[in-house]
């Protein structure tokens, strides 16, 4: 298991050093979810203690308030170059999940990323004094490293370490470029981006045990705060479900994930909405 | 959910990679649903929401539909990407990557097999040896994975027919071999029923070997790497100059070997040498060595010039340096690979242009049949040719080092291509680059080093090598070049080839040994670079092919060649006739900035 780790470790970091030597325009999505906050350890382990490439946010505003509080908290104590978007308009127009789930997601994630992405939408970005200023020059990222592994449903498990997107943010699943050997899509049509995974092969056991490993501050969404319940996967507020579990330690949740059968997102209503909802969103960009 | 064991310790579980490769609708995807059914690793609730897809679209229900969870594969009913899931026998985890077998998508199965450590290959009893049986089979052999289990499908549509199995196993057998590749055994299965997958089978009591289970715990972990030589690509240098952290660090992963603090290490081409200094990690105990497989950084005893694509290894077992080498390529573009057009070969973590210098020949791998005089290399096409690089970059044959004796192609956007090395080839300037290398190996330093130096003058020594046409204005440009430099503060000398006739080459006025002169001439400039000097040289004493001997003698890494005219494709600067020698001048200055020679326009880097 130790190798193992490591092996997963090396990968990753061997993936973000080349993401960092290719991509002028680069940024990392934080979703302040126990998968990017590992992702965001590795880059640290990457870059020797720094984390030389900005992290996006996008803020849904039904996120659980204290995801919002630690992401600030780690931004501060880390150094790191916080960038936030929000799909204002729709906001001020009302969206919530009652107009649908996935219409919901839709508007408020996957518009969001894609228009705070290519910089059509303004970006606040934490300033030193640690307050939201919008960002002056705002480039498109060329480069979006993402924190999806391969085993959390069955769309996933195709992705390529380094994916190509095209102009209108489209993943092409049939026609994916080869990729072996370490050597990656790193050559790009201008208005095109690139996603790249570093945690493909991560499992969420293996996260888990990484975190232990580690001792990465995740954040305690995750653990059960007194009230016999607690998250396993990280969403909006009414969109995500608490499992029964007392476990408070990543060491009690990962003797829990190996005993049980129910699926990751289980917990993760919009998914239940249509066989093919996870698919149809990360073809759109939905990350 | 019930309350955790909180004794569970993190268990000590082997991981394996396994492929299943075959030509298309042998049964790939069917054995991969089967497996995971059979070996309950299926998450509660994916076998029913199969059922109910197929249900809904009024489809018989089938194993493969567990892994096609795509819409655009259930619809077509084949395999396009390679899946990858997971299951878990007594003896370790796997992840298995199911590969499409169409032929549409070859390069999706090489971007899924070459992550295996090993393959099951499966062949349609009834159908036989197809197609992508043996393309597949030969692809196996091109990415190094010696593993191969060969399975022998839909038994039960024939009968359970030993004779069909043998027949089978003799064909494959003699096609595998002529690969260089021996299986490890042949299994006679029915992935759909289940015979020999999980459990014997009671309708083929003639075979006596391990299921299909029992033979993927069968295949073994790679030996370790540690123990070969060193091979280090320089994936990059960091200074981050953040936090109050200066450190200068080399990173990359350890591709084979070990080395601890302390080692005398060479980088190649740039044949630059030096002692690790220390090995660095963020969050980890304080370490003083690294070994293969892991990622790592070191800081170096001296500040030398150290790029990305550089190989670093041990003083005594160095990797090979040419620009031409024998290899055999896969070709996976729409667009063949054709003789005199440009790529960019990727190997390690350099990335150099390359052009096809010869094709040897060209093999149709379905059919193992051999065409020699091919002006190209279409897709799907198996070659082997001699490829030649710009410049000259570092590289290890196959059979000595993986990691550093292959190589993809690059075409534009797109990855085109991969290969193997078999061996270097020598190019025009191999003997030169010979006895440059053993030079540098044997060099005699004094007490102050060349970074010394560099550290002091607060720039970069090197030779920008000026060509171009008789009297387009090489001699005002460099003249303009070397006050500029001057001027700004850097040790610049304009190295005339006159001057170097008259003095050293004196011996030689009777008979003219061109050659001789030229490595001559280079020597001395070598001398002024290793003593710091930006050196401006004209090539009006010499021809025009002679710039790739100079960079030999001088150092690839060490050389800008600037050629005044049109674009030849060789050149890293191409200044324009028409630009007047002050302008060429400004535009050389900025390459040398860009570049990181010297500092900002402003003067001299403050410390390099």
């Amino acid at each position: 298991m130790a190798d193992l780790l490591r092996e997963l470790e090396n990968q990753s970091v061997y993936i973000l050093r080349e993401a960092y030597k290719h991509f002028k325009s680069l940024c990392m999505l934080w979703s302040i979810g126990k998968d990017s906050t590992v992702m965001l350890w590795l880059a640290r382990k990457a870059f020797f203690g720094h984390v030389p490439m900005p992290l996006v946010h996008i803020d849904t505003s039904y996120k659980i308030p204290s995801m919002i509080a630690y992401r600030d908290r780690l931004a501060r104590e880390w150094g790191l170059k916080m960038v936030v978007g929000q799909n204002r308009a729709a906001l001020a127009d009302g969206m919530a999940h009652t107009r649908g789930r996935l219409t919901c997601c839709g508007a408020l994630k996957t518009e969001a990323l894609r228009r705070t992405l290519d910089g059509s939408w303004p970006r606040l970005v934490m300033n030193a004094d640690g307050v939201y200023v919008e960002e002056q020059h705002r480039e498109p990222y060329t480069g979006v490293i993402v924190g999806a592994r391969a085993d959390e449903e069955g769309s996933r498990s195709k992705e390529r370490y380094f994916s190509p997107r095209d102009k209108n943010n489209d993943w092409d699943v049939a026609d994916q470029p080869p990729e072996f050997w370490n050597q990656f899509k790193t050559d790009f049509a201008p208005g095109t981006h690139v996603r790249i995974h570093p945690l493909l092969d991560w499992t969420e056991i293996n996260i888990w045990e990484y975190i232990e490993r580690e001792n990465i501050p995740i954040i305690d969404l995750y653990f059960d705060r007194g009230d016999g319940t607690r998250y396993r996967s990280l969403g909006c507020a009414p969109c995500t479900g608490h499992i029964r579990s007392t476990a408070t330690t990543p060491r009690e949740i990962i003797a829990e994930l190996r005993e049980t059968t129910v699926a990751e997102r289980a917990g993760r209503a919009q998914d239940q909405e249509d066989p093919h909802a996870m698919e149809k969103l990360r073809r759109d960009g939905y990350m | 959910m019930h309350a955790p064991n909180v004794d569970a310790a993190p268990s000590v579980r082997e991981q394996m990679n396994i492929v299943i490769v075959g030509h298309v609708d042998h049964g790939k995807s069917t054995l991969v649903g089967r497996l995971l059914a059979d070996t309950g690793s299926l998450p509660q609730g994916k076998l029913e929401h199969a059922r109910a897809i197929c249900d809904r679209q009024g489809k018989v229900f089938e194993y493969a539909f567990l892994l096609d969870a795509l819409e655009a594969e259930q619809d077509q009913g084949i395999t396009i990407d390679s899946a990858r899931c997971f299951f878990k026998t007594d003896a370790r985890d796997y992840i298995i990557i199911d590969a499409p077998g169409h032929i549409e998508f070859l390069k999706n199965m090489i971007s899924g097999a070459a992550r295996a450590e090993a393959a099951l290959l499966l062949i349609d009893a009834k159908e036989g040896v197809r197609e992508n049986s043996r393309r597949h089979g030969y692809v196996l052999g091109l990415l190094g994975i010696r593993q191969v289990t060969v399975v022998v499908n839909k038994m039960d549509l024939v009968g359970c027919d030993k004779d069909v199995f043998d027949a089978i196993e003799a064909e494959y057998s003699a096609f595998l071999a002529e690969c260089g590749m021996v299986p490890q055994r042949f299994i006679p299965i029915s992935a759909r029923d289940g015979d020999n997958v999980a459990t014997p089978s009671d309708r083929m009591p003639w075979y006596h070997g391990p299921t299909v289970l029992e033979a993927v715990d069968l295949f073994r972990k790679a030996a370790p790497k540690r123990d070969q030589p060193l091979r280090m690509p320089v994936q990059d240098v960091y200074k981050f100059n953040l936090r109050g952290d200066d450190r200068r660090i080399v990173a990359g992963r350890v591709e084979s070997g070990h080395f601890q603090v302390g080692d005398a290490v060479v980088f190649s081409p740039s044949n630059k040498i030096t002692t690790i200094a220390s090995v660095e990690a963020f969050s980890a105990p304080p370490t003083d060595h690294a070994a293969a497989p892991d990622v790592t950084g070191v800081t170096l005893a001296e500040q030398l010039f150290i790029q990305r694509g550089e190989l670093m290894s041990h003083l005594g077992d160095r990797p090979l340096v040419s620009t031409r080498f024998r290899a055999n390529i896969m070709w996976l573009a729409r667009q063949p690979m054709v003789q005199g057009r440009d790529y960019k070969l990727r190997l390690a973590t350099t990335a150099m242009p390359c052009r096809i210098h010869r094709i040897l020949s060209v093999l149709d791998a379905s059919e193992l049949t051999h065409t020699a005089d091919r002006a190209e290399i279409g897709r799907h096409d198996v070659a082997e040719v001699i490829l030649e690089t710009r410049r000259p970059i570092a590289f290890d044959p196959i059979d000595r080092f993986e990691a550093t004796g292959r190589f993809v192609i690059v075409d534009g956007y797109d990855l085109a291509g991969g290969g193997i090395i078999r061996e270097a080839v020598d190019d025009d300037v191999a003997g030169l680059r010979e006895v440059a290398r053993r030079r540098d190996f044997e060099w005699a330093p004094g007490h102050i080093s060349r970074a010394d130096r560099v550290q002091r003058n607060g720039h970069e020594a090197g030779l920008v090598l000026v060509t171009g046409p008789a009297g387009i204005g090489k001699a005002a440009m460099a003249r303009v070049l070397e006050q500029l430099l001057f001027e700004r503060g850097c040790c610049a000398y304009l190295l005339d080839g006159k001057n170097v006739f008259l003095g050293l080459d004196a011996d030689m006025l009777g008979a003219l040994d061109k050659a001789e002169m030229l490595r001559r001439y280079a020597e001395v400039a070598h001398l002024f670079v290793d003593a710091g000097q930006i050196v401006v040289s004209t090539s009006n004493t010499f021809g025009l092919a002679d710039h790739a001997a100079m960079r030999t003698v001088v150092g690839a890494q060490d050389t800008l060649h600037v050629h005044i005219g049109d674009d030849d494709g060789e050149a890293d600067v191409v200044l324009p006739p028409e630009l007047g020698p002050e302008e060429g001048a400004a535009t050389v200055f900025a390459a040398l900035v860009e570049r990181a020679w010297i500092g900002p326009a402003a003067g001299p880097a403050a410390g390099v």
